[in-house]
């Protein structure tokens, strides 16, 4: 099922066939990296990109669902203004331990200040809930989120 | 244990072009006095012609920080900004990147990265500002006791230049013998809050890379069909259904039968094809056992005579001590198996070089052992065999296995082929989950016994479970008169002065393949005595912080001092004993990994309606902190890597196989679970200990004591949401 898919403001020739996890396109074929396999049942949250702005789990949509749709990856966040902030707050706290959640954690977390510029704690915790770290950053997350809605408020 | 590195001198090198200055130590031992044109040298810090500092780190990274802290060491020392300083991994070399706490091993664990790198990579650091500055002393002709070097500039009196004026003169010149150290009140770095992690801003950008994360041109990627029940045997198979998938290569049986290797194009392909493939097994050899039968054995275990007198008390003395005291407890506590599922499932990619060499590209936490097991399977020479570590996706101690059980797997998947193509092997979730390695099942029968006034006359205590170290290569340094010591940890070794212990021992058959898994036998000893030190403190109408600071009480003996200092940190910061109404709180301390840990839990609600964790307060004493950031982030994700599990986390078999297969029932600790955590350090001028694992053993603890503060059940039998307690 040869196509194109729009990734990063980019159309890419793709020759998955259909039935396959987005995840998998984007990591397999087009090699880009960033966006993570955890579980591959939509229950980690590491594989999550953004579908016409809207975070998804990459590993359960599939490529002949996103034909036409804007497709957005962790490697375009740092030229969106939300995705910057979160960038930025995050060096400044440290979020990170190992790593491998982070990418899925960036991109709910954009995908929460868009809806909410000022998420209280209770919303943060809803919203950001599927996202799984095993290092259990969450308290800096939820720090993470709240330093970069003030970086946003300017 | 004890390092001796003052016979260890450090050595120089120069690259052919004399613009790089490389600074480490010789593997004999022996001090080097010449300078050394070899390029083969293996440094620890290198120096290029800019000015830029490398540090090579001989830990990998998991989370634990070591990218960071090696790094701040040599920047400490040697006088540059963090920002001057990189870092990249060491190659696999016992001789020069062996562990000081393992011998002659290259490897991470146990929480030692910093405690066995603090002076080596000091040392290092050290060595090679003694040769900028005697560099520079020579080019301007000055007395060097009158050169410094801060933020990387080099300076004396009026003249500075950064330090890559001086690296191509200091390359020329010999290592010192015995480079002076900072005296640590003029640290700048080392303790500094302010230093940031060095990876960070490539794993919030998607840049980092991780082993899944391997594209080798032309690779295969490999999934391993493996038997439902650990120690089946491949049969045959039958790939018909296989073939249908596009991408699928081939299928074939490992050589040692424990699975069949599916190759791939891509990952997808190679997920569908295992799927599709059909395995003939034969499981007469197989695990067959229910968990119900293995803690049915486990108990039996507890009631009989045990194996091993572990402290050697007299037994029958605190027995009789027990049977004639005013007060008796007895509890029983059980421990279901767990996995340590990190975010990245196991993987690792093979392949072989133009020039015939073997390189493993792998997150690796123990290269000596997967470059000794490379060598078994290729029979290649050391030197034919390369190991490229990449990050990490956490480990929890899952990376370690001392058979190299994944790169195992991987290799013999790659040379029953013609090897022109490189191997990814890739496990799923499901993989990590049912194939996976577990923390032992273990179970603890406590009896104490107090006199009229509250005071602990007697203390019997039965531990049964599965060795972690028997049949492996590790047993003859971790087992000793039969006890796999980490079966036992923090009970008879513990700081508290507890009179009339006697503790046994008896390990329980094979039910599975088991693991180190975060702190290891603290993750259930721990859970044991500060459970009973608050059961015994309310039996006897104590407050359980009093009670235990009565058990610490000897200031002369440092652990007890230490671990009182933790206990009282933790319960200032908390505020213990005023919680805000509707609220109740826990409080644990332990000692493991060299560090002390206290950790207060404050609770809301009650078990039937749910209990809500609302806030955790960590003192921890690690000596000298050397990244006090990232100690505090080991202590949150440590309290909430331990607070997770007990929740709600257990792994069960049926028949010998796993039941779980993924996050949805083998649920992670998510965001809302844990309201806050916050951590505390004590100041100490001791050398750094453990903080990777010691975080964990006091958080479950805690967890319970709240609970049970909170007119719940004191719960001893795990996890929690099995037995009587709900969250929310």
């Amino acid at each position: 099922m040869p196509t194109s898919l729009k990734i990063n403001g980019q159309m890419r020739d793709v020759q998955a066939s259909e039935g396959t996890p987005l995840l998998w396109v984007i990591r397999d074929e087009l090699k880009m990296t960033g966006t993570k396999f955890g579980c591959g049942v939509a229950s980690c949250g590491a594989c999550t990109v953004h579908v016409d702005g809207q975070p998804v789990r990459s590993c359960q949509t599939y490529v002949e669902d996103v034909e036409g749709a804007e497709i957005t990856t962790i490697e375009a966040m740092s030229e969106d203004k939300i995705g910057a902030a979160i960038q930025q707050a995050w060096v400044e706290l440290d979020v990170v331990q190992c790593g491998y959640c982070q990418s899925g954690q960036v991109m709910s977390a954009v995908g929460l200040l868009s809806e909410n510029p000022k998420p209280s704690v209770e919303e943060i915790d809803e919203y950001m809930w599927g996202n799984t770290c095993r290092c259990a950053t969450y308290q800096r997350i939820r720090a993470g989120i709240q330093r970069a809605s003030e970086i946003l408020e300017g | 244990m004890t390092v001796n590195t003052s016979r260890r001198g450090f050595l120089k090198g120069a690259a052919a072009t004399g613009a790089v200055l490389l600074v480490g130590a010789r593997p004999d031992g022996i001090l080097a006095a010449a300078s050394s044109e070899s390029t083969q040298f293996n440094p620890f810090v290198k120096i290029d012609a800019d000015g830029i500092v490398i540090v090579v780190v001989k830990h990998f990274e998991m989370g634990q920080g070591p990218a960071t802290g090696l790094p701040t060491l040599v920047a400490e020392e040697i006088g540059a900004s963090m920002d001057q300083i990189d870092y990249e991994f060491a190659p696999s070399n016992p001789q020069v990147y062996n562990n000081l706490f393992f011998g002659q091993i290259q490897g991470s664990g146990g929480s030692t990265a910093m405690a066995n790198s603090w002076q080596q990579y000091r040392q290092a650091g050290a060595a090679a500002r003694e040769m900028l500055i005697a560099a520079a002393a020579q080019t301007w002709d000055v007395d060097a006791s009158g050169i410094t070097i801060e933020e990387g500039i080099v300076k004396a009196g009026e003249q500075s230049a950064p330090i890559a004026e001086f690296v191509t003169a200091a390359a020329q010149l010999d290592a010192p013998v015995e480079p002076h150290l900072k005296d640590p009140s003029e640290f700048r770095l080392i303790g500094n809050e302010s230093v940031r992690r060095k990876d960070s801003p490539i794993k919030g950008n998607g840049q980092a890379k991780y082993g899944m994360d391997m594209h080798l041109p032309n690779q295969m990627v490999v999934m391993i069909k493996r038997p439902e029940s650990r120690g089946g045997v491949v049969v045959g198979f039958d790939d018909s259904a296989s073939k249908e998938i596009k991408g699928f290569i081939n299928a074939a049986t490992l050589p040692n039968q424990a699975g069949v290797a599916v190759y791939a194009e891509d990952t997808w392909a190679a997920i569908q094809a295992r799927e599709a493939l059909d395995v003939e097994w034969d499981v007469s050899v197989a695990e067959t056992r229910d968990s119900d039968q293995i803690e049915a054995e486990i108990r039996a275990a507890l009631d009989a005579e045990p194996q091993y007198n572990v402290n050697k008390a007299d037994a029958a003395t605190v027995a009789a001590a027990i049977d004639g005291a005013d007060t008796v407890l007895e509890e029983t506590f059980y421990f279901p198996l767990l996995a340590h599922a990190p975010m990245e499932p196991m993987n690792c990619t093979i392949e072989q070089t133009a020039d015939g060499k073997i390189v493993m590209h792998d997150a690796c936490q123990i290269p000596t052992g997967v470059h000794y097991a490379l060598q078994q399977i290729f029979e290649m020479p050391a030197e034919q065999i390369e190991i490229n570590t990449l990050l990490a996706g956490g480990s929890f101690g899952r990376r370690a296995t001392p058979e190299a059980d994944y790169q195992v797997e991987a290799a013999l998947a790659f040379v029953v082929t013609d090897r022109s193509r490189p191997v990814k092997l890739v496990w799923t979730r499901e993989d990590d989950i049912r194939s996976g390695y577990y923390r032992p099942a273990f179970g603890h029968k406590v009896r104490v016994g107090l006199d009229g006034q509250g005071n602990i006359v007697g203390w019997q205590h039965q531990v049964a479970g599965q060795s972690i170290m028997k049949g492996t290569a590790f047993e003859s340094f971790a087992v000793h008169d039969g006890i796999d010591h980490s079966s036992v940890e923090g009970i008879a070794d513990s700081p508290y002065a507890i009179p009339g212990m006697a503790l046994g021992l008896t390990d329980t058959p094979k039910a599975t393949t088991v693991l180190w898994w975060r702190s290891v036998g603290h993750t259930h000893t721990a859970y044991v005595m500060e459970t009973m030190m608050d059961k015994i403190a309310k039996a006897a109408g104590r407050d359980p912080v009093e009670f235990r600071l009565a058990h610490l009480a000897d200031d002369s003996n440092a652990d007890q001092k230490r671990k009182a200092g933790v206990l009282k940190l933790a319960m200032e910061k908390a505020d213990w004993g005023n919680a805000p109404a509707g609220r109740a709180q826990g409080i644990a301390v332990h000692k493991s990994f060299g560090s002390y840990v206290a950790e207060v839990v404050e609770v809301s609600g009650n078990a039937e309606n749910g209990i809500k964790i609302e806030k955790v307060t960590c003192a921890v004493d690690c000596g000298i902190a050397v990244n006090p950031d990232v100690v505090k982030a080991q202590v949150q994700g440590g309290a909430g890597y331990g607070i997770g599990h007990v929740m709600r986390d257990k792994i069960t078999l049926t028949g010998g196989a796993v039941d779980q297969s993924n996050f949805p029932d083998y649920e992670p600790l998510r965001i809302s679970d844990i309201g806050a955590i916050e951590v505390h350090i004590v100041a100490s001028a001791e050398a750094p200990s453990g903080i990777g694992e010691p975080g964990t053993p006091p958080a479950a603890p805690a967890l319970a004591n709240a609970i049970a503060a909170a007119t719940g059940p004191h719960v001893t039998h795990l996890p929690m949401s099995d037995n009587g307690v709900s969250f929310v």
